[in-house]
């Protein structure tokens, strides 16, 4: 019956010197290569970049305030990108109880 | 069709095309949304036809069936939590259609519609507004506490507030440019690899020899781009949870 054991032990050995058992904390894990994580963030910046950009267009060609608005929205953007970067390095569940 | 007057044309490969002959082109069913058709008969074809023995021990199919839904479930419960569950079939529908649609556009012949940026944004625009308005009905008007997060001194309100909102309108756009981006980007580098065996293999028999790397390249890239499609309906999914989340339980 030990040699049951035993085999179920070495299977767990192998599984976790060829890496197949996960730490059970990688299960939120989006894919973590530099290229994936620097592109995420690019797309990130990217975006924020876009929608702040948009709103202050929008908003400039209804109030007739060009360039302020588009100024103003191009900041806060590049604020909102960092912020998603930001947030895309910080863990996503902090022990705050709400 | 790769290498037509001798240039190296990457972009074609993307354009719309009417099907199913004059019926397909008077209400302009593309290829695109044939494929669509395709991806979604595949997913229900695969799980009702898989899942028919309902055998103790899985066939080839019914393991393949029960473990994709197995993998939507364990990562919908592991980010959404116990009350995820309700959009498992969401989530699921999600991640089948977009990996179906990548993996599909990877065969000869066969068109990525993942890769025209208005299907993505398309799906990103039903997670976002599923999002808002699941925050808005649990949690009311309080959900727009969201916007400014908790501990934050009063007076930074006019800052903070705008860059969140911005954050927010951003994820469909990060979400939908993402795997629109990957997927264009796939496609380009293997039709460009491909026009270059086409090219330098009609350039004589040293050019036969040197078309041997090019190819070398693309099957790489075939590879990495079945890892791409993969992966890219699973950041879909997993940020679909986590935006799920968000929505459920506002920080």
């Amino acid at each position: 019956m030990s040699n049951g054991d035993e085999f179920d032990e070495r299977l767990r050995q192998a599984r976790t010197r060829q890496g197949l058992d996960r730490a059970p904390e990688g299960a939120r894990g989006l894919p973590q290569g530099p290229w994936g994580i620097g592109f995420r963030a690019g797309i990130e910046v990217v975006s924020a970049l876009v929608v702040g950009v948009g709103i202050g267009l929008l908003l400039d060609r209804w109030l007739g305030s060009w360039p302020w608005l588009f100024l103003v929205f191009f900041v806060l953007g590049s604020a909102a990108g960092v912020m998603n970067v930001y947030r895309l390095f910080t863990p996503r569940k902090p022990p705050r109880a709400t | 069709m790769a290498a037509e007057g001798k240039t190296i044309d990457a972009l074609s490969q993307f354009e719309l095309t009417p099907v199913l002959g004059p019926i397909g082109r008077a209400v302009g069913f593309s290829q695109s949304a044939m494929h669509m058709a395709v991806a979604a008969a595949v997913v229900i074809a695969l799980l009702i036809y898989g899942m028919r023995q309902r055998a103790l021990i899985p066939g080839r199919l019914q393991a393949l069936a029960e473990s994709s839904y197995e993998f939507i479930h364990e990562l919908v419960e592991g980010q959404i939590g116990e009350e995820g569950k309700r959009f498992f079939p969401f989530v699921f529908a999600l991640f089948m259609f977009i990996l179906l649609g990548n993996l599909i556009g990877l065969l000869p012949y066969a068109f990525t519609f993942t890769s025209h940026i208005i299907v993505t944004f398309a799906l990103a625009m039903v997670v976002f507004v599923l999002i808002t308005v699941l925050g808005l009905v649990i949690h009311g008007t309080h959900f727009f506490s969201y916007f400014f997060p908790q501990g934050a001194p009063i007076a930074m309100a006019p800052l903070i507030v705008p860059i969140e909102i911005i954050s927010y309108l951003s994820r469909p756009i990060s979400l939908s440019v993402r795997l629109f981006a990957n997927m264009v980007a796939g496609h380009v580098m293997l039709k460009v690899f491909a026009t270059f065996v086409v090219l330098m293999g009609g350039a004589g028999a040293i050019g036969i020899f040197a078309a041997v790397f090019p190819l070398a390249i693309n099957i790489a890239l075939v590879g990495f781009e079945l890892l791409v499609a993969f992966l890219q309906a699973y950041v879909f999914a997993i940020l679909t949870s986590i935006y799920l989340h968000d929505a459920i339980h506002l920080h």
